[in-house]
């Protein structure tokens, strides 16, 4: 896994509720046997129309919003637990997702692949919504560190919540399963003693 | 303090605790007893596994079967799309590889991972189980932890046999009275998460108590605890009972004799203290429950079948409402539908096709109407046939396939053509998540059942009483 400690960049407006992993990543490009190429299909369904060409409707597809940034509305990530949504994501260069509330599986799954999920209030979402929305060369700057996201040049400035074991993981590069390998006397004493 | 049921479980499997000083509240190391795999999330991890050269820790406690990609006709012939023909045989080499068991396409135990495992006795009461599948909840029926995880997660098993993990807090939802007839746990779930939203349960693993429950087979257990997830829980549990133990008791894989005597003993113990304390409890009556029905595009948007669809103002209602092409205020009765799918993890046991059997024997299907039959299993199919169900089904019209998830998500060719309604009896009525622009109204079997045999939406409840 990649390092990550701070990030400044644009960012992409995405002012949808309850996405679900199913819009993310659509089941029928499911059927890979490896990590790479999700990216070509982010967001299928909305990106493209039914003939197959570019939606000019979908932010995505819009030639002034770029970077590495997603601000997304509420309950991000619902749904499917497939990580091909946290794959496809970062495969088409998303690094930080902003939303003011992710589902469970879709929060971790991100964690695992380096792709940091910030969960900012409702009230500071819609800020960052309409401000990038209506400048789209406004920057947002993640920091890991200190928790905090801000756009850039301004005092709006928000902190926000990390697990402090998975922002170890984050800063480091760790993935879990070095730490499980880590413990696997203490997993065969446990197998050896379970009471149930 | 007492404890719960959750609690029990849990406190139960846990390894180690990660230095507790520099991490508060910090991930547990957790013990899995039974890990389930499937085509679609398994082959990374695999692959990341022997890129790092780590061997899988505990081979015979896994459990593979193919389920997401499998056509679900002429299942003897070779498969036809390359992609999933690819991935079921990556399923199969890998399993080979590693000693572990697989019920592949057309094997007499094969079927969607949720109702196999139960069905052969894997799944147990007091038991962890994980699956790279969100709807692996519904394993919580048996009074078991059991939740879907990511393909990182996956290798993480293979590899230790444990998962890192926070604890989640405990909900309890109760339901207590009687049900009115025509109610179905279907309509239980879907009432319950109508009222608590579909990010209530973020965070949160649920118990669902109360007569309502206590009073359930097994297979609505399954069904009530499948769809835990779509409120955003991890997943669901219900006490284990005498209901649980008749169910386990003589399955393939369950404990018999005196070991089965002395877990059933350890199995008692596991049910909520009296003063357990949840961190969020919710209570319904059972009377306000009726048969439900979806009109949006997340399993939140249910209403009565006597309610209308509710005059809410917001963007993302909208949005929705505009992809199914409905109005604010409308009732759903009389609707015309052409496509009924009765299957899934949610609905695909056999009590569900007795349900639908019941109701269809003497009736014809409506001729505008595609209605597909897909058992949860080869067995549910096996004993689709032997109890006669099959010939009802025949007779009327309807469908029978082979097992597998087919049009739940949409990944072999069963799918549901672009702008048509389908009422069906799976649980995720998103976007095109049974084929590119279908429109998917989630409801119990029996309101599947009614639809294909009217063309249309109708009130059940006229007919029931
Ligand atoms: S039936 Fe549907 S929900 Fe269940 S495991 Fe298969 S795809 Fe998932």
């Amino acid at each position: 896994m990649e390092k990550f400690t701070t990030l400044t960049s644009t960012a992409i407006p995405m002012n949808i509720e309850n996405v679900d992993t199913d819009q993310i990543i659509p089941a029928r490009f499911l059927k890979a046997t490896d990590r790479e190429g999700f990216g070509d299909n982010l967001f299928r369904d909305w990106r493209y129309n039914k003939t197959g060409n570019l939606n000019p409707d979908f932010v995505l597809n819009h030639p002034e919003y770029s970077g590495s940034i997603l601000v997304a509305g509420d309950n991000f990530g619902c749904g499917s637990s497939r990580e091909h949504a946290a794959w496809a994501l970062t495969d088409y260069g998303f690094k930080v997702i902003v939303s003011s509330f992710f589902a469970d599986i879709f929060k971790g799954n991100a964690l695992n692949n380096g792709l940091l999920p910030v969960q900012v209030s409702p009230d500071f979402l819609k800020v960052l919504l309409s401000e990038i929305t209506e400048k789209s060369t406004t920057k947002l700057v993640v920091n890991i560190e200190n928790q905090s996201i801000s756009i850039e040049g301004t005092s709006f400035q928000e902190s926000f919540d990390i697990d402090a074991y998975k922002k170890t993981c984050m800063i480091n590069g760790y993935d879990d399963i070095d730490y499980l390998l880590s413990k696997k006397e203490t997993i065969e004493a446990f197998e050896k003693q379970k009471t149930y | 303090m007492g404890k719960t049921l959750f609690d029990k479980v849990w406190d139960a499997h846990v390894v180690d605790i990660i230095d507790p000083d520099s991490y508060r509240d910090g991930p547990q190391v957790l013990y899995i007893d039974k890990h389930l795999i499937h085509e679609v999330t398994s082959p990374q991890a695999f692959n990341e596994l022997k890129e790092r050269n780590i061997p899988v820790f505990r081979p015979e406690q896994i459990v593979a079967t193919a389920d997401h990609n499998t056509p679900t006709k002429d299942q003897h012939l070779p498969i036809k799309d390359a992609l999933s023909r690819n991935q079921l045989e990556q399923l199969s080499k890998n399993c080979k590889e590693n000693n572990i068991t697989l019920y592949e396409l057309g094997h007499k135990y094969n079927g969607i991972v949720h109702v196999m495992a139960p069905e052969l006795g894997i799944t147990q009461p007091g038991m962890t189980i994980v699956c790279g599948d969100s709807h692996t909840s519904t394993h919580g029926a048996f009074g078991t932890i059991a939740f879907g995880i990511g393909t990182s997660q996956v290798a993480q098993v293979f590899a230790s046999q444990c998962l890192l993990l926070t604890k989640p807090k405990s909900l309890r939802v109760s339901i207590n009275g009687k049900l009115k007839n025509g109610v179905l746990p279907k309509d239980v779930i879907l009432y319950t998460i109508s009222k608590l939203g579909t990010n209530s349960g973020t965070g949160y693993f649920c118990e669902y108590a109360g007569n309502v429950f206590e009073n359930m087979s097994m297979e609505g257990r399954m069904t009530v605890c499948n769809m835990s997830i779509e409120m955003g829980a991890r997943g669901g549990m219900i006490a284990p009972d005498e209901t649980t133990f008749e169910y386990i008791k003589g399955r393939e894989f369950a404990p018999k004799g005196d070991e089965l005597e002395k877990k059933v003993v350890y199995w008692k113990t596991l049910p909520s203290d009296k003063d357990a304390k949840f961190d969020k409890e919710y209570y319904f009556d059972a009377e306000d429950i009726e048969p439900m029905i979806t009109y949006g595009t997340n399993p939140g948007m249910g209403i009565k079948i006597s309610q209308t669809i509710p005059e809410t103002s917001d963007a993302s209602f909208e949005k929705s409402l505009n992809y199914m092409d409905f109005k604010k205020g409308e009732s759903l009765i009389n609707k015309p539908i052409n496509f009924v799918f009765i299957g899934s993890c949610t609905n695909s046991r056999i009590e569900d096709f007795r349900v639908a059997a019941n109701y269809i024997k003497g009736k014809q299907k409506a001729a505008n109407v595609t209605a597909w039959l897909v058992p949860g299993s080869k067995q549910v199919e096996a004993q689709i046939i032997e109890e006669g169900l099959k010939d009802i089904f025949d007779e009327a019209g309807f469908e029978l396939r082979q097992p597998g998830c087919s049009a739940c998500l949409a990944m072999n060719e069963d799918k549901i053509p672009q702008g048509e309604y389908c009422v069906s009896t799976s649980n995720r009525n998103f976007e095109g998540r049974q084929g590119q622009g279908s429109r998917t109204i989630l409801a119990s079997p029996l309101m599947a059942a009614a639809t294909a045999v009217e063309g249309k939406i109708i009130d059940i409840t006229k007919q029931m009483n």
